[in-house]
């Protein structure tokens, strides 16, 4: 129900910007189209944002019926399933960066031809220039929605810290200021970052170092100074929990999920922009669909990532829209009424120290740094 | 049945032998027997018992080696892996055509992964590689094309090598303006027998890009290992050129005078990576070569291949032994809980009078039919730091704020829960057992001189065995395949081997080695049983 009015507040919204007129012309009539379709996401805020920013409009305009899986921590996994079974049962697919790699490495998904397929921006620009202002076209799979970030969330009343703050990142690794439970991923990707970071390895240097002989036993050295406390997450809702909880007083996940649980829910949270890592999350096609589904899936994908619906995704979750025109478009909350933008990964005070995840050297080397870090983490 | 034999003369009232008869009958009434179970049966044999075949068949299959480099297996085939240096330049050449076939249909990281579970850092030496061997040759196309402009033309390349009736076949479809179903390619008779290696390879250039990416060959330029391999052999044997008409044997045999620089793979190998100089990815490739492999049972038990035979894996690869005793060990400490915690309340249940038993009956029942996640998160709630326990033990003043117990996300938390979860399992047999133990055995014993004690260990005890036997088993068996208790409450150090399984087929997507896992524990589950009916005997089960 509740999404249901939101939505009314969304397609109200935008009418005024593109005007009905203009709606029709962006969507054309699909011909010899599947009339359902099956999405794959994460669950949770996130899909309740892609939901009522453009999955809903979209059945509303074409009346095509949308099922939702929610299964993306696992899409690589369950495409090649799908695949090997030799039976598709995803028309479109959400994904990190680095999982879209592997589905295009593996064959998995579909290349794009991002001029063919997409919409041009608002302002005139091409889908690859526009797109590509943002430095989100990481392969030629994956269509890209937001950027996010992964970064420290902490609580604001821990009695044991005496009045003290953490400001940098560093803090994580400070037993004895922030002494506490932690809230880490139980995946070696961005944890060996951060470690070598506050090793003293300078951000260039980061993955010269992981990739020499010893660099990431000596990430892993540096985790082990922590690892008596620390909680392991597997799902990014988790150490949200744990902060208001109190289980843990520091831990890391997505930059949206710390903003739901601190301006949603006003939780005593702050959060810790320091060093925050981007990453790019997307759609990727998965191979092997027939024509009538493929033409169904290139229709909507137009509609889904053009300027205004990822503009319109921001009203809803703090992730910056993956598309250059989109960015001066993102505007309040819709339902709190507040400004987006000082809450967005993206916003120039919240990236004072910054990474961007290496998706080709986590690519060429997840396998190998995987396997290390799960029997660490099991011994 | 019918072990009496029937005299002769014998007859049943339709004049045929009584035996026959009777065999008929029966035979009727077993059909009809396996008639209506037959749904049942399909049913498991499709959804149960074929995915399971499925998935434990992929602890030993290894196709994909063979099947993503054949050419370099069988180059290999005569190389000792065991050996200090690298293969010879065949070897090289022969992974060089492999992997360009391989990265066209994105294989090769598909093999690099699967090589990466036997030996860490083959991921990453077929990846890096792959993006370079399509580079190998370029000089190769450009000194072609600089000899005769011809060869920078897909269409030159059709011409020579595609059969003349696929080419009229094409030129009809392109004319029809159809947008899909191109003719499959064709060779030319000619071209296979002049130009063998040549033929082969535009072949499987024309396929992939048919099939893999959906273009014609009548519009791509073909891959530089088409141009290394058509110099090559026309180089070698001059004479080829003579097979062909017009302009083509002009210009093969351009090619033979123009005496072009052969392709040095073993160079170029080392250029992209300098781990090729060295035997340890060959050894890799080639003791994994087999179409069935042990390697992922090796995996398993903390096991892998050498050049020099089967040794132990490094210390710190070393995890599975392990987890298998850590789960045997925590899944038995779970057992005698349950036991433990579980006989005084089947006792009860068996013994009161029945509104009091029935009631505790619901209580023990009640929580086992609430879903296991809400058990297992409720757990969560009441034993985390800040959970109503520690709440509790703080108020009273037990404990102080600071020192508040760890009782979650460790090996402790998955006892608890789990403890908890089975206990039902074990009180249930418990009573069916104990309901069916005459109270007066007891009060003859004691009537009879035996104190309380001596009556229930020496009368009461023994008669209960065999549901003890049946709760232990039970319990025992479903707490060593647990996976959703263990990685909600267990921490890093509290889970099961399941959580490992269920790691490898939904992250690692090493399916094989979860193959392998599940079948171990299957075995172990299956020995164990068999030990159980050795000392216990399974005809002292009781359910009930």
């Amino acid at each position: 129900m509740k999404i249901k009015t939101l939505l009314g507040a969304t397609a109200l919204a935008t009418l005024p910007l593109t005007g009905g007129v203009a709606f029709a012309q962006e969507l054309p009539a699909c011909e010899s189209c599947a009339d359902s379709m099956v999405l794959m996401s994460w669950g949770g805020a996130y899909q309740a944002s892609q939901v009522a920013a453009y999955a809903e409009p979209y059945a509303a305009l074409t009346g095509v019926t949308i099922t939702w899986d929610e299964g993306s921590n696992e899409a690589v996994a369950k495409m090649r399933a799908a695949s090997e079974a030799g039976n598709m049962t995803y028309d479109l697919v959400d994904v990190e960066g680095p999982d879209s790699q592997r589905a295009c490495d593996e064959g998995l998904a579909l290349e794009v031809d991002f001029d063919a397929v997409l919409a041009a921006g608002d302002d005139g620009s091409t889908p690859t220039d526009d797109f590509g202002t943002s430095g989100s076209i990481i392969n030629e799979c994956f269509v890209p929605q937001i950027v996010f970030s992964t970064t420290f969330g902490y609580r604001t009343d821990v009695a044991a810290w005496n009045g003290a703050t953490p400001d940098s990142l560093c803090a994580v690794f400070d037993l004895e200021t922030f002494p506490g439970m932690r809230a880490l991923e139980g995946r070696p990707k961005k944890n060996l970052e951060w470690a070598l970071l506050c090793d003293g390895v300078a951000k260039d240097d980061i993955y010269d170092v992981l990739s020499s002989e010893g660099g990431v036993d000596r990430a892993l050295a540096k985790l082990d100074t922590i690892r008596d406390s620390v909680v392991w997450w597997s799902a990014g809702a988790e150490t949200p929990q744990l902060l208001a909880d109190g289980e843990v007083v520091i831990g890391s996940t997505y930059n949206g999920r710390l903003f739901s649980a601190i301006v949603e829910q006003n939780q005593p949270i702050g959060m810790l922009w320091d060093w925050q890592v981007f990453d790019y999350d997307g759609w990727v096609i998965p191979e092997g669909l027939d024509d009538a589904r493929m033409n169904r899936v290139m229709h909507f994908l137009n509609f889904a990532t053009d300027t205004q619906r990822l503009a319109d995704q921001a009203k809803y979750i703090s992730y910056g829209p993956a598309r250059g025109s989109s960015q001066p478009l993102v505007s309040t909350h819709a339902t709190l009424g507040i400004e987006m933008a000082p809450h967005m990964p993206t916003n120039p005070d919240n990236q004072k120290n910054f990474l961007v995840n290496n998706i080709e050297w986590w690519a060429d080397n997840q396998d190998e740094v995987e396997a290390v870090f799960q029997n660490w983490l099991t011994r | 049945m019918t072990d009496h034999t029937a005299s002769a003369a014998a007859l049943s009232a339709d004049g045929m032998p009584l035996k026959r008869s009777l065999n008929r009958a029966l035979r009727r009434q077993k059909l009809r027997a396996f008639v209506l179970i037959a749904p049942l049966l399909v049913f498991v044999l499709f959804t149960f018992l074929a995915p399971i075949g499925d998935m434990l068949f992929r602890s030993v299959e290894n196709q994909i080696v063979s099947e993503t480099l054949p050419r370099t297996v069988k180059a290999l085939a005569d190389w000792d892996p065991a050996s200090d240096a690298p293969p010879g330049e065949a070897a090289f050449r022969a992974l060089g055509h492999d992997l360009v076939i391989a990265v066209e249909r994105k294989t090769h990281t598909r093999l690099g992964s699967r090589l990466n579970y036997e030996a860490s850092g083959m991921s990453s030496l077929l990846r890096s590689t792959g993006r370079d061997v399509e580079d190998i040759g370029e000089d190769v196309s450009a000194a072609l094309g600089a000899l005769d402009p011809a060869w920078t033309e897909a269409a030159t390349w059709v011409d020579l090598l595609a059969d003349p009736a696929w080419i009229a076949e094409q030129a009809a479809w392109s004319a029809s303006g159809n947008r899909s179903g191109e003719p499959a390619f064709r060779l030319s008779d000619t071209a296979s027998s002049a130009l063998p290696d040549t033929a082969e390879i535009y072949g499987s250039f024309a396929r992939i890009t048919q099939q893999e990416n959906d273009r014609s060959p009548t519009r791509q330029d073909p891959w530089h290992l088409v141009a290394i391999t058509l110099v090559e052999e026309i180089t070698a044997t001059p004479s080829a050129a003579q097979a062909f008409q017009g302009d083509h044997a002009l210009r093969l045999a351009a090619i033979a005078q123009a005496d072009l620089p052969a392709t040095d793979f073993v160079a170029a190998f080392g250029a992209s990576n300098d781990r090729w100089a060295t035997p340890t990815p060959w050894a890799v490739i080639a003791m994994y070569s087999a179409p069935y492999t042990p390697g992922y049972f090796l995996n398993a038990v903390d096991l892998g291949k050498t050049p020099d035979g089967i040794a132990p894996r490094p210390v710190e690869e070393q995890v599975y032994i392990l987890l298998f005793l850590r789960t045997m060990w925590l899944s038995l400490t779970i057992t005698g809980l349950c036991l433990l915690l579980g006989y005084p309340v089947a006792w009860l249940l068996a013994n009161l009078p029945s509104r009091q038993a029935n009631l505790l009956m619901i209580l023990v029942l009640l929580p086992f039919w609430t879903s296991l996640l809400v058990r297992t998160s409720a757990w969560k709630v009441l034993l985390q730091r800040q959970g109503v326990i520690n709440d509790v033990l703080v108020w009273i003043g037990l404990i102080s704020d600071d020192g508040r117990l760890v009782m979650i996300n460790n090996q402790l938390g998955t006892i608890i829960a789990m403890t908890h979860i089975l206990l039902p399992f074990m009180i249930l047999p418990l009573y069916s057992v104990m309901k069916t133990i005459p109270g007066t055995y007891m009060r003859a014993a004691k009537s009879l001189g035996a104190n309380d004690w001596s009556a229930f260990w020496r009368v009461y005890f023994p008669q209960s065995v065999p549901g003890i036997a049946a709760g232990s088993i039970l319990v025992f068996i479903l707490a060593i395949g647990y996976y959703i208790t263990p990685e909600l409450m267990g921490g890093a150090r509290g889970v099961f081997i399941s959580n490992r399984i269920a790691y490898h087929i939904g992250t690692s997507l090493n399916w094989g080695l979860a193959a392998a896992l599940g079948t171990i524990l299957l075995l172990v589950v299956l020995v164990l049983y068999w030990v159980y009916d050795r000392f216990v005997g399974v005809k002292n089960v009781k359910f009930g």
